[in-house]
């Protein structure tokens, strides 16, 4: 198959404005250009949504206000009313990988959220962040995290180390499981469009079904995949907060 | 969330939509609603599958990368990372039991875990973490 339809064309970086900061290149891609967008699409869905402020909402009102209750909502399961101090950032992690997902279900698009250094940056943020505001309310009690009470003395040399990887390993599931689910959704969709070229107007039906319904599950995927993640944000950070 | 502020000066007819919208809105929080928040198609098997997976390899390569980068630093390749992959093995195991049992998606230690762990079967490994 030629190189420009590739399954996995789609995910290329292309440069856009090449900029060269010293020895870095900080280039301007497609990739930066659909994070520009998804913060743009962002903040006119909550600006224009929120422009009236009617007391009965309209349709766009209605659902930037359900957002915002979604979100609020979720945090306070989670994290409690501390938590509350850090809505912004919850809220705004949401959106934008819940926007970044959408966008790449636009044909032609791209999906930034199907790059594990996007997903990765975003997890290590977190997990530091996380990290930094347990130190900061712990102090060193924060290390008895990692000895849960009432296990023996004996066990701590092989506990303690266990525990340390389990904590480590938080960024890494966290954006592996973003990252992954976006790559190979949007990879399976372009490997049954495929054949729906390939096998013509004969037997290319039941690909274009099957490209129909993946299409439905990507949606429920993006949706998904934004909550997992920022539930998973809630949930370290109530870690952070009450430790034990 | 603002509906049981209602400032007592409101016109009539503005409380009586507040009444009903209040009326509107008990039967979805008193149902399910509240609870599906938490458990949004976690059902499915392939989902399940592939969190088990996710955790389980990224604790086994956090393991690896420590144990790679202790016997670079302290020159004693490969028995440090040999090690360091069993624990990780553990932890990951550890990630998945607790994933399972109950203590919702967060890996690590946490107190609510041990409050409900008679319970531990129940709940899909959600729900519980209100």
């Amino acid at each position: 198959m030629a190189e420009k339809h590739s399954p996995l064309a789609q995910f290329e970086i292309k440069t856009l404005v090449p900029i060269q900061l010293g020895d870095i290149d900080v280039s301007f891609t497609n990739s930066s250009a659909f994070m520009v967008a998804t913060v743009l699409t962002i903040s006119a869905f909550l600006v224009l949504g929120m422009r009236r402020n009617a007391m009965v909402p309209g349709r766009w009102q209605s659902i930037a206000e359900l957002s915002y209750v979604f979100i609020a909502g979720l945090l306070k399961d989670t994290v409690g009313s501390e938590g509350r101090a850090y809505f912004p950032f919850i809220f705004s992690v949401f959106m934008f990988v819940l926007v970044g997902n959408l966008w790449g279900m636009v044909p032609y698009s791209f999906t930034f959220t199907s790059h594990i250094v996007v997903t990765f940056a975003m997890a290590l943020f977190v997990f530091i962040g996380v990290t930094l505001i347990a130190l900061a309310k712990h102090k060193m009690h924060f290390f008895s995290f990692f000895m849960p009470p009432g296990v023996p003395m004996i066990m701590a040399p092989l506990l303690i180390p266990i525990e340390i990887i389990s904590y480590l390993s938080r960024p890494i599931s966290l954006s592996v499981r973003l990252f992954a689910n976006m790559l190979a959704g949007h990879t399976l969709l372009k490997v049954f469009a495929g054949f729906v070229i390939s096998l013509g107007i004969v037997g290319g039906w039941l690909p274009l079904a099957f490209v129909v319904a993946l299409t439905g599950l990507e949606f429920v995927i993006a949706f998904l995949q934004a909550f997992v993640f920022t539930i998973l944000t809630c949930l370290y950070l109530n870690d952070a907060l009450h430790l034990h | 969330m603002s509906d049981e502020s209602q400032e007592p000066e409101l016109p009539d007819d503005l409380r009586a939509m507040g009444q009903r919208l209040k009326d509107g809105r008990k039967p979805a929080d008193s149902g399910g609603f509240a609870q599906s928040r938490l458990t949004p198609k976690q059902g499915s098997a392939l989902g399940l599958a592939f969190r088990v997976s996710v955790e389980l390899v990224s604790a086994l390569a956090v393991g690896l990368g420590i144990g790679w980068l202790l016997d670079e630093w302290l020159d004693t390749r490969p028995w440090l990372m040999l090690v360091f992959i069993v624990l990780g093995g553990a932890a990951g195991i550890m990630n998945v039991y607790r994933m399972a049992s109950g203590y919702g998606y967060a890996v690590g230690y946490q107190k609510q875990g041990d409050a409900n762990k008679g319970g531990a079967d129940d709940d899909q490994g959600t729900g519980s973490v209100g």
